[in-house]
């Protein structure tokens, strides 16, 4: 599966990772859902550290669709909200 | 998986597919129907085979009925040489059997030929246009696949698709950043100005300083009314008098021991 970190660029992971990483992501939806601003920082670098080690990355002029994409390093809790909502940042 | 990551990969997909309607590949459509007029092409072939085989078969039949023709033939002859026309007779008239059953088996494979033919030309036929239609499908796959790239470079450049989102992101946030170092800038330059913050590049002075230039800037005018003074002392006296009498001075100038100048002595 092709996995997107916004603003660094794709990696391929292999499905057996994705249980260990479900677990993050699951944890950083919640902390995003309570508002938990440190929590979701620490979890976000911890599941992107994650995907930086077990992934490989794929080259820039590939042209893969993502399958899933993560926030960058640098997004914060109320941005990813935003992405999250209908319109999201991303008009169309 | 619901968490971010598989709701954001939701959302840009959304977003992406429409403007790029994946509902129906019409490249996988197309080699649906290559693979179909193929394993038809491959249906009339095995038939046309068929027909030959069936062909070849009534071919040996006939010569082996020919054969054994031709012997009864021959047999018949003999016996009529020998002088026994019964035989002869028998001969002959199993013969004329053989020879019903050879024009059936030519008329059947007459008919077979023809059949044979006709499949053989259909197959060809059908061959033509399986041949034109992988063609032409090529040529659309490559078209669609040229107008899904062009999609993707139109998505790409409109941040629609994730590939480009987050670079547009990437160079929102730049902006925001130069804005936000700007606004600062600004304020900063708002609050120096009013002194409401100290200047720490050394440019301003502080009341130190500007004491001491001002002490130092009292003394320069000092010195340099002395030098005027002494030039004026050197070049005639009586000027200096009268530039001291001018002043208000009211001592006689008879108690003036001398018209050297007070301030030469210091």
């Amino acid at each position: 599966m092709i996995v997107r970190i916004m603003g660094e660029g794709q990696v391929k992971l292999a499905d057996s990772h994705f249980a260990e990483l479900n677990k993050l992501d699951d944890e950083l939806l919640d902390e995003m859902e309570s508002g938990d601003e440190p929590g979701f920082r620490r979890t976000l670098h911890a599941l992107l550290d994650k995907v930086r080690e077990l992934g490989t990355p794929l080259p820039d002029d590939a042209l893969e669709p993502s399958q899933l994409i993560l926030p960058s390093p640098d997004a914060t809790l109320s941005e990813v909200r935003d992405m999250l909502t209908d319109d999201g940042l991303i008009p169309g | 998986m619901s968490g971010v990551m598989k709701r954001m990969g939701m959302i840009f997909r959304a977003k992406a597919n429409k403007a790029l309607d994946r509902a129906e590949d019409p490249r996988e459509t197309l080699d649906y129907s290559y693979q179909k007029q193929l394993e038809l092409l491959q249906k009339v072939r095995r038939g046309v085979a068929d027909v030959a085989t069936s062909r070849k078969r009534l071919e040996l039949q006939l010569t082996q009925l020919q054969k054994q023709s031709s012997t009864l033939e021959d047999q018949g002859r003999k016996a009529l040489a020998l002088g026994r026309e019964d035989l002869a007779r028998e001969a002959l008239s199993r013969r004329a059997a053989l020879q019903q059953q050879v024009t059936d088996l030519e008329t059947q494979h007459q008919t077979l030929q023809g059949e044979e033919e006709k499949l053989t030309l259909a197959a060809q036929r059908l061959q033509a246009k399986v041949d034109a239609f992988r063609t032409k499908k090529e040529t659309i796959k490559a078209t669609y696949t040229a107008a899904q790239a062009q999609t993707r470079i139109g998505e790409a450049f409109s941040g629609i698709s994730e590939e480009m989102g987050d670079v547009g992101m990437a160079i929102q946030r730049a902006e925001d950043k130069t804005a936000q170092l700007q606004a600062r800038a600004g304020a900063i330059d708002e609050l120096l100005a009013s002194g409401a913050l100290d200047d720490s590049s050394g440019l301003a002075k502080d009341d130190i300083q500007t004491e001491l230039d001002r002490l130092s800037g009292g003394t320069d005018v000092e010195l340099e009314l002395q030098r005027m003074k002494a030039e004026l002392a050197g070049g005639s006296s009586g000027g200096q008098q009268a530039i001291e009498g001018g002043q208000g001075q009211s001592q006689p100038r008879s108690q003036q021991p001398q018209d050297t100048p007070r301030f030469d002595k210091q």
